[in-house]
């Protein structure tokens, strides 16, 4: 391998780690302040990848479709949220599969009654569309360069969020025990929709950058949606620092696993890694309770 | 470490074995009498749909030893199910181009050597992703199994000899020691037969000091281990005889329909599986059975009412539960006369 993909398959592995990222961040605050097994984070990858496709053609506009649809995919999350999942808390991880696989077969079907079963086109934004010299002889699309800083810049507001906000000491502490957080006088209810809600419209810009890359399409969010599981549990159930790294680990390992190995060994690399991980680690890299 | 001890310290729910095998022996009975039934009303079309009732049901009952007495939610069973179809496939491939596997294994139609061939490579599968798994519990156990299903679906993906994401079309003759085994109606017998076997087993194998023990991790594993029971191996145990079985389930599915491909691994099978065991019953041994049959049925009929069936279907999924604690499992506990597990 040449120093030139060398540098191009790590940029696109950073890439992939970073968008990998902002799905496994409120999965897993998600996970760990409520204990919920989310299964529909995909879905809202989708929503709001789909959304914004239909806000760009109406509009023409990228930065109007992005500003428009990752609020109101948090919204649409909002309402997932009180009219279903807040009945399924304090119900065993059993019943919060079954409800959200039964509700990815709603929205899925939702989502294809409004645009049909045919991939929706989402054209990459004018201004992004070429690409740029980062070293003599390594030319990368600006749009992917994008991503990586979009996620970066994301990653990095919410690190200083939850690790030096008030509101994120709230998240902290709701997320490594409950129980105690809310004794102190915290209302974990009100943080969990605000995270809830926060983590889509993490989900749903994640959606929106896959959009021009991968199609837009009906069932796009649940092969997302379990690398995402897989960074968070190698991360840590509940660790933001544990799925930064782990998402980088996947995004990097997967992305050079494809580039180097025979098919059917690189397609798995990453869920070996995981059990190798976890055979080490049963909790994960940064476990955040106990 | 005697059963005294076991079934003296924890409350397990009394079963009533005789109960349940004539509930077996009648399932199994109305099963058999099906292909009359489809004969009279001139639809040959039913005895493909009562095959896959069936080969889903095995799978099914399969899953639900971890599941509904292990306490274990798995999401990879879909992938041992494919295991053992792909064991079918490969070697049906191979038969017919008259090669071996790897350049080892001949291959071969005789279903008499594949079917306890896929049961011993899902086993081992299983029992190989069970010991990293089952070091992990609740939340952690769902996501590990997930993530190990969909490994085993991108691996099968990836195999282009083998068809990779359009399947595998076996035209290779199937025979049961030597005769021709694909016939519609003795291949739909022969399945039926393999689930009367598959649940007097593990029903024998419940109520069994084995069963005691299983239900009894999946209750309270640190009284077990108090109790010098190590858990973990038991676990192991029936996860391995778990997957076996699916793997058989697998491997009945595409001699049936001369075909297997990744999408009957998915995770979103995986989902279906547990899907049918929570709409049977999975207090009892034969609940899945129902489970299946009713969700195979929705599925048809609501497939061919609407376009959007899916929307009904989830919703249906949501409804059942959150109206019942714990799905339909509960009606058939009051039906069985038994309390809770």
């Amino acid at each position: 391998m040449g120093a030139a993909l060398f540098i191009e398959q790590s940029l696109n592995g950073l890439q992939l780690g970073v968008q990998l990222f902002l799905m496994a961040a409120g999965l897993t605050l998600v996970f760990g302040i409520m204990n919920m097994i989310n299964l529909t984070h995909g879905s809202l990858f989708m929503i709001g990848a789909f959304l914004a496709a239909a806000l760009l053609a109406r509009t023409g506009s990228f930065v109007l479709a992005l500003l428009i649809a990752v609020p109101a995919t948090a919204l649409a999350a909002a309402l997932l949220e009180a009219a279903v999942l807040r009945r399924f808390y304090h119900r065993g991880h059993l019943d919060q599969v079954l409800v959200t696989f039964g509700l990815i077969m709603v929205l899925n079907e939702i989502v294809r009654m409004i645009w049909g079963p045919v991939p929706v086109p989402m054209p990459l934004p004018q201004m992004l569309s070429g690409s740029v010299t980062l070293l003599p002889g390594v030319v990368y699309p600006s749009f992917r360069l994008a991503i990586l800083g979009v996620g970066i810049a994301v990653a990095v507001a919410l690190y200083v969020i939850v690790a030096h906000t008030r509101i994120g000491m709230w998240v902290r502490a709701g997320a490594s025990n409950r129980d105690i957080a809310s004794a102190m006088g915290v209302n974990v209810e009100l943080i969990f929709s605000l995270v809830f809600a926060a983590g889509a419209a993490l989900a749903g810009l994640a959606g929106i950058m896959a959009g021009p890359i991968s199609a837009v399409q009906v069932g796009m969010g649940e092969p997302v949606l379990i690398l995402a599981l897989v960074v968070t549990v190698i991360g840590g159930i509940g660790s933001i620092k544990g799925a930064f790294i782990a998402a980088i680990l996947i995004g990097v390992v997967d992305t050079f696993g494809r580039v180097l190995l025979p098919p059917a060994l690189g397609s798995m690399m990453i869920f070996m890694m995981m059990a190798a991980i976890l055979a080490w680690r049963p909790r994960g890299l940064f476990p955040v309770h106990g | 470490m005697t059963e005294q001890f076991v079934s003296a310290a924890i409350p397990t729910a009394p079963r009533r074995p005789f109960a349940d095998m004539a509930a077996i022996a009648a399932l199994i009975l109305l099963l058999a009498l099906l292909p009359v039934a489809a004969s009279l009303l001139g639809n040959p079309f039913l005895i493909k749909i009562a095959t896959r009732i069936v080969v889903f049901s095995i799978a099914a009952v399969a899953l639900n030893l971890v599941l509904g007495f292990g306490g274990l939610v798995s999401l990879l069973h879909a992938g041992l199910f494919g295991i053992g179809g792909y064991v079918v496939g490969i070697l049906a491939f191979h038969a017919e181009n008259g090669d071996a596997f790897l350049g080892l294994l001949p291959g071969t139609g005789e279903l008499a050597i594949l079917l306890p061939l896929a049961m011993l490579v899902s086993g081992g599968a299983a029992a190989a992703m069970g010991v990293i798994s089952l070091r992990t519990s609740g939340s952690y156990f769902i996501m590990i199994t997930l993530a190990f299903n969909q490994m085993l679906f991108y691996f099968f993906i990836a195999l282009q000899q083998y068809g990779g994401e359009d399947g595998l079309q076996i035209n290779a003759d199937l025979t049961l020691f030597g005769h021709a085994a694909t016939s519609r109606v003795p291949f739909y017998y022969g399945c039926v037969t393999v689930l009367a076997i598959v649940l007097v087993l593990l029903q024998r194998l419940i109520d069994s000091r084995f069963g005691v023990v299983l239900r009894a991790a999946a209750q309270n594993e640190r009284r077990l281990t108090a109790l010098g029971i190590a858990p973990l191996r038991y676990k192991l145990a029936a996860f391995a005889l778990s997957g076996a079985i699916a793997g058989l389930a697998g491997a009945l599915l595409a001699s049936g329909q001369q075909f297997i491909s990744p999408s009957e691994m998915s995770w979103v099978r995986s989902g279906d599986l547990v899907v049918m065991c929570v709409l049977g019953g999975m207090a009892l041994v034969w609940g899945p059975v129902i489970g299946a049959a009713a969700f195979l049925v929705l599925e048809i009929v609501l497939s061919g009412w609407s376009v959007h069936w899916q929307l009904v279907f989830g919703l249906f999924i949501i409804a059942v539960v959150v109206s019942l604690r714990g799905g339909l499992t509960d009606l058939f506990r009051l039906a069985a006369g038994q309390e809770g597990r």
